[in-house]
């Protein structure tokens, strides 16, 4: 690949990562159930558009083959056994008592995404052979920070679990970059394991709600069992 | 100086295109919205009529009230003018008044008409005026520091806050539009036009309830030519903050580049192009989002704050 084409392939991941961390930025604020759901998807697209851009700019199949997965996966198929697990009533509410306030949340945050990109800067200086290493790998740690950020402070059961698939997604956006020959069936596995998880936690969460009205989890720290 | 008349006549060129087409813009903007809900609109020329009709009715001023009241809406009128003069609205190339100024002075210009308005909204000792400018300045001391942020990121990107400057470096290469720290000081910067022009989100320019209102209740007193000057500085306004956000920021490109009368003509069609894409995508946003509560509009502005906060970072840490 010549060298303006290697420029202009990490000019558009450098633009689908920003917007990655930005999606993420929102999961951890969005109020609205709905809402969130979207910015998931939006971050999950993000994560296909790189995983093309460094398919063509790598002339490897097997990043086609992990967009297509993801997309199909994460941006069509969680949102929708997500909402058939859950009930579409969920999606319909607003969380409006996170642990934190947002403005702090969103300062703690930045804070993280700093801690991420220092941390990656060790790794990145073993990685010198991989072009795009020095966007993804920062970026998919500032994801899995922001994810596990989410799971923290957010108190409704569906903003958890889009935390949790957060973390999975920023994983997959540092992997791509680094391993970009996984054999098919490892991608496949990866792939299908997620809406299997979605699926679970889905379910529970429509138990949860059943017996308790109520998918906040965060709240059930006070529950006590009857005597 | 031989180019000093063409320049001179550009930059009026450049005012006209302001002052004349700007009710046009909110005209184009309020139908838009109408349409999207499912409704017929007024007509995009109605902004025309109210301004004229406005102007050809007696102006009634409270005995009450100062110089200051007066004042406002002639210098609420006259700053975007001067902003005009000093941002690429219809040529690639600085003209006459293109280094009077930089970016900072063009958030004290529109800040210090917003300030006298406000101070005005205070003078008449009308209930809802006061209610009305605390919570502007409200708004306004919570988007500074995001102004700030933004022209600090984009003077950091392009290495410079002379807005034609920055026009250039952006023009330069479209490749350096897709910078993360760029696209962040896009987000912000749209954000901040929401919150600066009074538009859903942090309020609603339809809105006809006094109570709820931030913006626009504290114009409510002015009557005559005087709210006229204030309707119309709040389209020039408007149609500023698109012309910036545009022709500096996200598609630097379709000015004029050569000192031909006829380039610079074209470049009116182009520019206004692009603000109608804009419109649409204002529209759309608006449409698809619903006004906060007034304390939750510190979270939406903090958002904006953060997002300026990791442009800078990202281009500090040379991150892509």
């Amino acid at each position: 690949m010549s060298g303006h084409a290697l420029e202009l392939a990490q000019a558009f991941d450098g633009f689908f990562a920003a917007l990655f961390v930005l999606a993420g930025l929102g999961v951890i604020v969005a109020r609205q159930m709905r809402g969130t759901l979207y910015l998931f998807m939006l971050h999950a697209l993000m994560l296909s558009a790189s995983a093309i851009v460094l398919a063509i700019a790598l002339h490897s199949a097997h990043l086609g083959w992990v967009a297509l997965i993801t997309f199909s996966t994460k941006v069509v198929a969680v949102p929708l056994v997500l909402i058939w697990a859950t009930g579409s009533k969920v999606y319909g509410r607003r969380e409006v008592d996170h642990v934190l306030s947002i403005p702090l949340s969103l300062l703690i945050a930045v804070g993280l995404a700093f801690a991420a990109w220092i941390m990656s800067q060790p790794l990145l200086q073993v990685i010198t052979a991989q072009p795009f290493a020095a966007i993804n790998l920062p970026t998919g740690l500032i994801a899995m920070f922001f994810g596990a950020f989410t799971v923290t402070v957010r108190r409704e059961g569906v903003a958890q679990l889009m935390g949790l698939l957060i973390m999975e997604s920023g994983a997959f956006f540092a992997s791509i970059a680094i391993v970009h020959d996984l054999t098919i069936i490892a991608e496949i596995a990866a792939a299908v394991d997620v809406p299997i998880a979605v699926l679970v936690i889905g379910l529970l969460l429509r138990s949860i709600g059943a017996v308790t009205g109520s998918t906040r989890v965060g709240h059930m720290v006070t529950l006590r069992e009857r005597r | 100086m031989p180019d000093l008349i063409p320049h001179l006549l550009a930059n009026l060129l450049q005012v006209a295109f302001l002052v004349f087409l700007s009710p046009l813009v909110s005209g184009v903007l309020a139908r838009i919205e109408e349409m999207l809900q499912g409704k017929h609109g007024p007509s995009i020329f109605q902004n025309y009529r109210d301004i004229a009709k406005l102007f050809s009715k007696e102006e009634l001023v409270s005995e009450d009230s100062s110089w200051v009241f007066r004042f406002a809406p002639r210098i609420q009128f006259v700053m975007p003018i001067f902003v005009v003069l000093l941002v690429p609205a219809l040529t690639a190339y600085p003209l006459f008044f293109a280094f009077m100024g930089d970016m900072v002075a063009v958030g004290f210009f529109l800040a210090l008409g917003g300030f006298f308005v406000a101070l005005a909204a205070m003078d008449t000792g009308n209930v809802y005026g006061p209610v009305g400018a605390s919570r502007t300045r409200m708004v306004g001391f919570l988007a500074e520091p995001v102004f700030i942020m933004v022209f600090f990121s984009v003077s950091y990107i392009a290495n410079s806050t002379i807005p034609y400057a920055v026009n250039a470096a952006f023009s330069a290469s479209w490749v350096a539009t897709l910078e993360p720290a760029h696209l962040l000081v896009l987000i912000a910067f749209f954000m901040l036009i929401l919150a600066e022009n009074d538009r859903i989100p942090v309020d609603n320019a339809a809105g006809k309830v006094e109570i709820a209102m931030i913006g626009h209740s504290k114009s409510l007193e002015y009557s005559g030519p005087g709210a006229a000057l204030i309707k119309w500085a709040g389209s020039m306004k408007l149609m500023l903050l698109a012309i910036i956000f545009l022709n500096v920021l996200l598609t630097p490109w379709g000015l004029a580049s050569t000192m031909a009368w006829t380039d610079i003509f074209l470049a009116i069609p182009l520019v206004l192009a692009k603000i109608f894409i804009f419109l649409l995508v204002l529209a759309v946003v608006e449409m698809s989002l619903a006004k906060l509560r007034l304390f939750r509009i510190s979270e939406f502005l903090a958002t904006a704050f953060v997002i300026c906060v990791l442009a800078m970072s990202v281009r500090l840490v040379g991150f892509a």
